[in-house]
């Protein structure tokens, strides 16, 4: 009605009709209903509810990218860097920028593969994965391109529309492929990995640890990725808009117990070593070192050969490439730690075990003669020395000098009748078992025993009815424990499975129980040695805690003791023309060379000690798998690893013992 | 007993008005129509300036221009005494139905639908100019048969009178401006008196019909509607069904005027610069004033529609003769039908049927159209005042 009445009363009019008022009236009362109608529900919607659609415009428009925290760096015990992070140019494809799916996209990959030598098919499936992973963000196909790409990409924009470069940090090995194994890799989180505990939290597309030292201390390692809130359009590009990133916060550093020259030094002997070996005639194709600080399980060095180079994970691997690095077949596996999961017999490095074994238990007494002649027979079975040698019959310490097979085989079928005997005292040292290494993929070994063989046939036997066949290859024979397998293990054969680690960890607790009386700890061998801020101060001490406590008969302990000493340093000690010209009484050297056995194959060399010193006594392992006899190839290697660590001039001296 | 509420008064051209004599245009209506124009270029100026890279004020420009153009036309038209647009009806009406088949025939395709005709410099889209074309030839019939109103003959003819170019154009496809034509000729028989029981049967007829274009033919395999016309009109019924089609368009408005809180989000604004909701610019433009300038800046722009509407009611009131009154008429209901439908769209209580909101929503036609449509309003104010004035100095003597 006010329509009607607010013509101005001084403007003469004509009277209007009362049924077009009431029209009129209605026409007005309908639109009065909907502006009503109307601003009511823009009152609810912008006054009532309106934070919720503030809330839902921001999850419109904001998109979270990562930002990479940079990783920490890898240090040696002295605060050397050994592993660090490097900005280089990654090559990246921005999904929403590219030209559409068909002929034009398929001819920039194509361009981009040519370049990048890749093919297009990779590059598409990169893309597709990357895109699916973090959506919005722009996928990493080549981390590591080189400056020639890098140009050729700047200078021609215009040929790789949706073609973008992006400093990354990626992992910089400055010496190369020093420990790699232990060091292990770092790469994108995988799906998979996205689902486990140790990656919780983790935003997908960060690098984490896939080896080694990277994956056991990743959650140190990584830090804290950081947030680019990125404000897009309805297409989801970008949009220039500052929204205030979160930083990323720097991953810790991790440093080790390993010692930078003695690792550097170590991997040198290992293949001046080996490459004695090999102009020897023998294969020598593989090895592995350890070296312990036999008071606290320090790792002084560590190392695996074959090794690769870890720079070749900068850039993603194909699936070939991988499985040349994994190996299989008549290829050796480059990606095995031999240190940790070598599983090997050890030949007479496990001789001391059994010695110790034996005088604990009363299986023999130290001063009795063993082992005349060339061979023993047992049950129609020759067992003899190696080179069939005749030490004659000699006492224990005897025996440990020169490595007498046959002293050691009466052993071992005396202590046949004792029960598992050696087994304990092994298991006891810490063989057969998982030492507690601050790594991913340590592996248990085995020392065999009554129990194990029946486990052994029984699974073979089921085995063989399942699959319906002759032979599953578990055991060689169906057949029961017998005396030849202590025999055979009383010198460090037959089934005995156990790796450089755990004989590093036995021969130090030999070393630190000889030090303080025979009451001995079984170390807990370990890398890491503090948590540090990435500027240095000090985050957390890493403990390693001893694995336990043994008590060792002190006498029996100095006997074998003394038997491995004057291996190295006697006329006639199977390792004493190796240390030859060393200071045996600064740096007393306990060490005892064996030869591993393997059928078909060459010899593998062992060589096993621990030198004393009131400052920084040291325990060496060595092994190299078809390396002759252990005074050949082992010892020396181990004499240079020495050699480093006490600052003595370094020389390779090959052994002469033939000797098991 | 008179057959209409409006008096057949002198169908004569009535005496000129003084010479010399200034016949000022409603201020009220004019203040309107520069508020709306001022809004719509405030609101497009941030809307907008993403849309065309490189050339932030493409838009704006563009629209400023249609909005001069159509300020001088409304001027020129409201000069004009609208009564000797009676003569040219058939004239206009065909005017009306060849320019609408014009496009059909020989319009180019724009965005899916054929509505515009291009010329050297813009293109015109036919069926919004024809809004007042079928007002003016409607409202001239009507006048014609101002002794029959009651008659059912009349209702029929007026409303086959605007279904015939409404098919037309709903065959372009242009829903919204065939759905704008029977609403005037709904408006202009209600104004002019018909029978209350003719109007309650156009009414159910309406219901019925859409009822059986969108459930019951679809069922039967006929589509009278595109699709996509169909999705549309029933999207907002279950908003939260297909957000990424039919229902993204509504729900990214709903959300855009909510964020817009009491007073808007300015510079803050994500939705609408950022493209989240289609067509911004056209027929979501309240969605864009709704971000950016909250409840205090849609509900001036609705205060200024209440505004218009109001002083369209009382022009139509105040017309001199039945023509003008229904002219008057036309317009209202052109006018209350867009705004109130293109409102309703945009905060998810109509469908969406692309109706532009007058003077808001970018585009030469639909601005130009909105004020020829303002020009007729006050060539009706302006007569009749000037027959006022000029009895009053009658009566004075």
């Amino acid at each position: 009605m006010s329509a009607i009445e607010r013509i101005k009363p001084s403007e003469p009019r004509v009277p209007v009709a009362p049924s077009l008022a009431l029209r009129v009236a209605i026409l007005g009362g309908i639109a009065t209903v909907f502006f009503g109608v109307i601003f009511f529900r823009l009152w609810y919607l912008q006054i009532l509810t309106g934070e919720q659609y503030v809330h839902q415009a921001d999850v419109n428009r904001v998109r979270d990218l990562p930002i990479p925290a940079p990783r920490g760096q890898i240090l040696d015990r002295e605060g050397r860097t050994i592993v660090s992070s490097r900005t280089t140019n990654a090559v990246q494809v921005v999904p929403s920028a590219l030209p559409p799916v068909g002929a034009r996209r398929d001819a920039l990959y194509r361009r981009l593969g040519a370049l990048l030598q890749m093919s297009p098919h990779r590059i598409a499936t990169l893309v597709q994965q990357g895109r699916t992973a973090v959506r919005y963000a722009p996928v990493t196909i080549r981390t590591d391109a080189g400056p020639g790409v890098l140009t050729v990409l700047a200078e021609r924009a215009d040929e790789f529309p949706g073609v973008t470069q992006q400093p990354v940090s990626i992992r910089a090995y400055p010496f190369g492929g020093i420990a790699a194994q232990v060091l292990g890799h770092v790469d994108q989180i995988s799906e998979p990995e996205l689902k486990l505990k140790a990656f919780r939290g983790v935003h997908p597309g960060t690098v984490v640890g896939q080896e080694g030292l990277e994956y056991y201390y990743d959650r140190y390692l990584r830090g804290q990725t950081g947030v680019q809130r990125v404000e897009v359009n309805a297409a989801g590009e970008p949009v220039p808009h500052a929204l205030a990133p979160t930083p990323p916060v720097a991953g810790h550093s991790l440093k080790l117990t390993v010692d930078l020259a003695l690792e550097k030094e170590s991997e040198k002997a290992l293949l001046e070593g080996i490459e004695h070996a090999r102009g020897g005639g023998k294969p020598a194709d593989a090895g592995a070192f350890v070296a312990l600080d036999p008071r606290n399980g320090r790792v002084l060095a560590i190392g695996s050969y074959p090794g690769f180079d870890p720079n070749s994970f900068a850039k993603p691997l194909t699936k070939s490439e991988y499985a040349a690095l994994l190996g299989g077949g008549s290829t050796v596996g480059r990606l095995t730690d031999r240190a940790v999961a070598g599983e090997y017999p050890t030949g007479s490095t496990f001789k001391p075990i059994t010695a110790m074994a034996a005088l604990e238990n009363g299986v023999v007494s130290p001063g009795e003669g063993l082992g005349g002649g060339q061979c023993i027979v047992v049950g129609g079975e020759q067992f003899c020395n190696a080179g069939h040698a005749d030490y004659g019959s000699v006492g224990l310490v005897e025996a440990l000098k020169v490595s007498s097979d046959t002293y050691f085989f009466e052993v071992g079928r005396r202590a046949n009748s004792h029960g598992g005997v050696i087994q304990r005292m092994a298991h006891e040292l810490g063989v057969g078992q998982q030492t507690g290494i601050d790594l991913p993929s340590e592996l248990e070994g085995v020392v065999p025993d009554a129990a194990w063989r029946a486990k052994q046939n029984r699974i073979e036997l089921e085995c063989e009815h399942r699959r319906h066949v002759h032979s599953c290859g578990i055991v060689s024979e169906v057949r029961p424990w017998s005396v030849g397998d202590d025999m055979h293990l009383a010198v460090g054969q037959g089934d005995l499975l156990t790796d450089p680690l755990q004989m590093a960890v036995a021969y130090s607790t030999l070393a630190n129980a000889y030090t303080n009386g025979g009451e001995g700890t079984v170390v807990r061998p370990h890398l890491g040695a503090e948590i540090d801020e990435a500027n240095g101060g000090l985050v957390q001490s890493l403990s390693a805690p001893p694995v336990r406590h043994v008590h060792l008969n002190y006498e029996d302990l100095s006997l074998v003791m003394q038997g491995i000493h004057e291996a190295a340093s006697q006329p006639g000690g199977t390792s004493a023309d190796v240390w030859s010209g060393w200071d045996q009484t600064q740096h007393p050297v306990f060490g005892k060379t064996g030869t591993a056995e393997h059928l078909g194959k060459e010899d593998q060399s062992w060589y096993m000690c621990y030198i004393a010193d009131p400052q920084r006594p040291i325990v060496i392992a060595v092994t190299v798998e078809q390396g002759g006899f252990g005074a050949e190839t082992a010892a020396p290697i181990a004499r240079l690893m020495a050699s480093q660590w006490f600052g003595k001039p370094k020389k390779f001296v090959s052994g002469t013992s033939k000797t098991f | 007993m008179p057959l209409s509420p409006i008096q057949p008064r002198e169908e004569q051209p009535v005496a000129p008005g003084p010479r010399g004599v200034r016949l000022p245009l409603d201020p009220v209506l004019a203040l309107a129509v520069l508020g709306l124009s001022l809004c719509s270029v405030f609101t497009l100026r941030q809307a907008t300036r993403n849309l065309v890279p490189g050339n932030p004020s493409y838009y704006v420009d563009r629209q400023i221009v249609y909005l001069a153009v159509g300020v001088v036309l409304m001027v020129v038209l409201a000069r004009i005494d609208y009564a000797r647009l009676r003569q040219f009806k058939n004239g206009i009406y065909a005017a009306l139905l060849l320019s609408i088949l014009a496009v059909l025939g020989l319009g180019h395709a724009a965005r899916g639908s054929t509505r515009a005709i291009s010329f050297a410099f813009f293109s015109f889209q036919a069926s919004e100019l024809g809004k007042v074309l079928l007002i003016v030839s409607l409202a001239a019939f009507v006048v014609e048969r101002s002794r029959a109103l009651r008659a059912r003959d009349t209702t029929a003819r007026v409303m086959i009178g605007a279904l015939v170019p409404a098919m037309f154009v709903i065959a372009q496809p242009d829903l919204g401006s065939g759905m704008v034509y029977m609403v005037v000729a709904y408006v202009l028989l209600f104004v002019a008196g018909a029978s209350w029981r003719h109007l309650g049967a156009l009414a159910a007829l309406v219901v019925v019909s859409g009822a059986f274009v969108l459930v019951a033919a679809p069922a039967a395999g006929v589509n009278v509607l595109k699709p996509y016309q169909v999705a549309r009109l029933t999207a907002f019924l279950h908003p939260s069904s297909n957000p990424q089609k039919e229902g993204y368009q509504q729900q990214e408005s709903k959300i855009a005027i909510g964020a817009g809180q009491k007073t808007g989000r300015g510079a803050n604004a994500s939705q609408i610069p950022n493209g989240f909701v289609p067509e911004s610019q056209t027929d979501f433009i309240f969605a864009a004033v709704g971000e950016q300038y909250g409840f205090a800046g849609a509900g001036l722009v609705l205060l200024l529609y209440a505004l218009l509407i109001w002083r369209a009611l009382g022009i139509l009131v105040a017309s001199k003769d039945l023509f003008g009154s229904l002219l008057a008429a036309g317009v209202v209901g052109m006018l209350m039908f867009q705004v109130f439908v293109n409102v309703g769209m945009t905060i998810g209580i109509m469908p969406i049927t692309g109706v532009t909101l007058p003077l808001m929503s970018y585009g030469g036609s639909s601005v130009i159209t909105t004020l020829l449509a303002i020009g007729l309003l006050q060539s009706v104010y302006v007569q009749a005042r000037a027959s006022a004035l000029l009895k009053g100095r009658v009566l004075r003597h």
